[in-house]
């Protein structure tokens, strides 16, 4: 999939004079791209309304919301989110989530390298069959494993733990990170591993000295796709657990809409916690997440 | 995909097989076993307790006659229109009157906008979409009024609930669309647009003879992409309308989770699961056919 990868170059070269049509003027050619300048700007900010209004909404007053849905608060309530936090208990949500997303992220990561480097430098038997096993995981929907696995971990005693939540899930990234790490290890260079070898080094001091260092990029961005994947990840959430202790954010908000619907500004303080971590991440990382989610479009 | 394996860290027979071992072990147990399940349990009748019986393709037959499960089916079809042909064409149109002429520059900063709806937790745009649609101090009521016309319950009437939903999985995926397709039409070789323009072609020809061949890849990710997601649709139905008014906005997987989870029709729901499973078994094999075709 590496080929859909934006590529810098092209896009950033400036256009050479022998391109322009023949009677375009400077002046004609200035106006276009300020109104392909102008037309991106709108659907950019087309896809950023609904989560603008979604800020100021979480700082209004109920009152001030009639009167003045789209604009700047005139008072900024900050208080509206420290009665979501406190109604919607969402210190103790935010909580499981964590608990959930730091051991999927480093399992899945710490798995898909064992097997992207199985995968991507040994050749064995049963390879192709293995790799297209791992690589149904990137396909099926959640909705294909639910229902077994409600009986399977009920009848571990495992339903409503942190458990339910971080084994399949670290299963499931497995699958697309074993297709991302292979690909990374099958692109290095063969010599790197045979120095290694030569020094006497074994596979996983080759993995772990060697490689894993050159492996930082793909692993990071393998990380925040994870992350966020496991952030959002909401079917599973609501139906392996219902206890209030291990309730993740996304399903804590569907339940604090069901009962505060009709606060508008709460409803939209807690829609903003609950998406503030992937948001931030975001903010700091669009690079990789972009990367990854282009590259990797394969997982849908 | 790759160049052909070279086997590059030598070594003991036995190694990939031990590498593999625990990663093995932990995606067959929660992958593999209950996917696998879930087709075995789709011939049976079971109600989650009792001993399940055999009824052959009796669930099947079942789905395709309670009245439920093919109109869920039918509106995830209609969710097709606003998933993948909306954006797909959209991005499009965009990407050929911005960036067909001449090469545009300076798109990174609209790319890091235009993604962000990929990224929100999908229950967070059903909150927030739910609030603009909502007749009470609603966002989209607000405008209707202000412009003279009169405001509805979109969310809560038949007519409008269906669109409704649908037009916010279009503003999720336009995007992505729109950024794939921007970076692939840059990579075309400009001096074909060249070529056609000599041989006195226009817009039109240079779309049919240039952009849309160069952009092929492209255009199949987004489409599969989106057609996937078209087919999965959960989050989004659950958080706006539960399925409804009168099961007007129900899809296929609102109706598993609700067989199996609320009416305890396990068997019935797994059927359903398996009638999913092979719909997106078989896009995707579409892409990586593809992708294999590609490199």
């Amino acid at each position: 999939m590496a080929t859909v990868a934006p590529s810098r170059t092209a896009r950033d070269l400036p256009a050479p004079p022998a391109t322009a049509a023949p009677g375009t003027t400077a002046r004609g050619r200035a106006q276009l791209d300020w109104l392909s300048h102008a037309t991106l700007a709108l659907f950019m900010v087309l896809a950023l309304a609904p989560i603008l209004l979604m800020w100021v909404t979480a700082l209004k007053t109920q009152t001030e919301l009639a009167t003045n849905p789209f604009g700047l608060p005139r008072q900024w309530v900050w208080s509206n989110f420290v009665q979501t936090w406190r109604q919607g208990q969402f210190a103790t949500y935010l909580r499981s989530s964590v608990v959930v997303v730091i051991p999927v992220v480093a399992g899945a990561t710490a798995l898909s390298v064992l097997a992207g480097y199985a995968f991507g430098a040994f050749r064995f038997r049963g390879r192709t069959l293995l790799f297209g096993l791992f690589l149904l995981g990137v396909m099926v929907p959640t909705e294909g494993l639910v229902i077994p696995l409600y009986y399977f971990l009920d009848a571990f005693g495992l339903r409503n733990t942190y458990w339910a939540l971080i084994l399949p899930q670290v299963a499931l990234s497995t699958s697309f990170g074993t297709f991302w790490m292979r690909a990374f290890f099958t692109n290095l260079p063969a010599d790197l591993s045979d120095a290694a070898a030569v020094d006497g080094a074994g596979p996983l001091r080759t993995l772990w000295s060697v490689l894993l260092p050159l492996a930082r990029p793909a692993l990071g961005t393998l990380g925040v796709l994870v992350f966020m994947w496991t952030w959002n990840e909401f079917l599973l959430a609501l139906v392996l657990v219902s206890d209030g202790d291990h309730r993740t954010v996304p399903v804590a908000l569907s339940l604090f809409q069901g009962r505060y619907s009709a606060q508008v500004p709460l409803l939209a303080a807690a829609a903003t916690i609950v998406s503030g971590p992937v948001l931030v991440l975001y903010a700091l990382l669009h690079r990789k997440f972009i990367e990854g989610m282009v590259a990797g479009s394969v997982k849908g | 995909m790759t160049p052909a394996p070279s086997g590059h860290a030598g070594g003991g027979r036995w190694r990939p097989y031990a590498l593999l071992a625990v990663p093995a072990a932990v995606y067959g147990t929660f992958v593999l076993y209950p996917l696998a399940t879930t087709v075995r349990l789709a011939f049976y009748d079971w109600n989650g307790i009792a001993t399940p019986v055999v009824t052959g393709v009796g669930n099947f037959v079942e789905l395709m006659t309670n009245g439920r499960f093919v109109p869920a089916l039918s509106h995830n079809a209609v969710f097709l229109v606003f998933y993948t042909v909306i954006p797909v064409a959209l991005a499009l149109l965009l990407t050929v009157l911005l960036a067909q002429d001449r090469p545009v520059g300076g798109l990174s900063v609209y790319r890091v906008g235009l993604f962000v709806p990929q990224v929100m937790p999908m229950v967070v745009v059903g909150v927030v979409w739910g609030w603009i649609y909502s007749p009470v101090n609603g966002v989209l009521a607000a405008v209707v009024e202000a412009l003279g016309g009169e405001a509805a319950p979109y969310l809560g009437q038949v007519s409008t609930a269906l669109p409704a939903v649908g037009m916010v999985a279009s503003w999720v995926q336009y995007g992505f669309a729109l950024v794939l397709f921007l970076a692939g039409i840059q990579r075309i070789d400009r001096t074909l647009y060249e070529a056609a323009a000599v041989d006195g072609g226009g817009r039109w020809d240079k779309l049919r003879h240039v952009t849309l061949p160069g952009l092929r890849s492209e255009i199949v990710v987004a489409t599969v992409v989106s057609l996937i997601a078209a087919v999965r649709v959960f989050d989004l139905v659950f958080v706006m309308t539960r399925g409804g008014p009168s099961d007007s906005t129900n899809v296929v997987a609102y109706e598993i989770y609700r067989s199996a989870f609320l009416q305890r029709e396990v068997g019935l729901a797994a059927a359903g699961a398996t009638v999913m499973i092979t719909i997106i078994l078989a896009l995707s094999l579409v892409v990586i056919r593809y992708g294999e075709q590609r490199d």
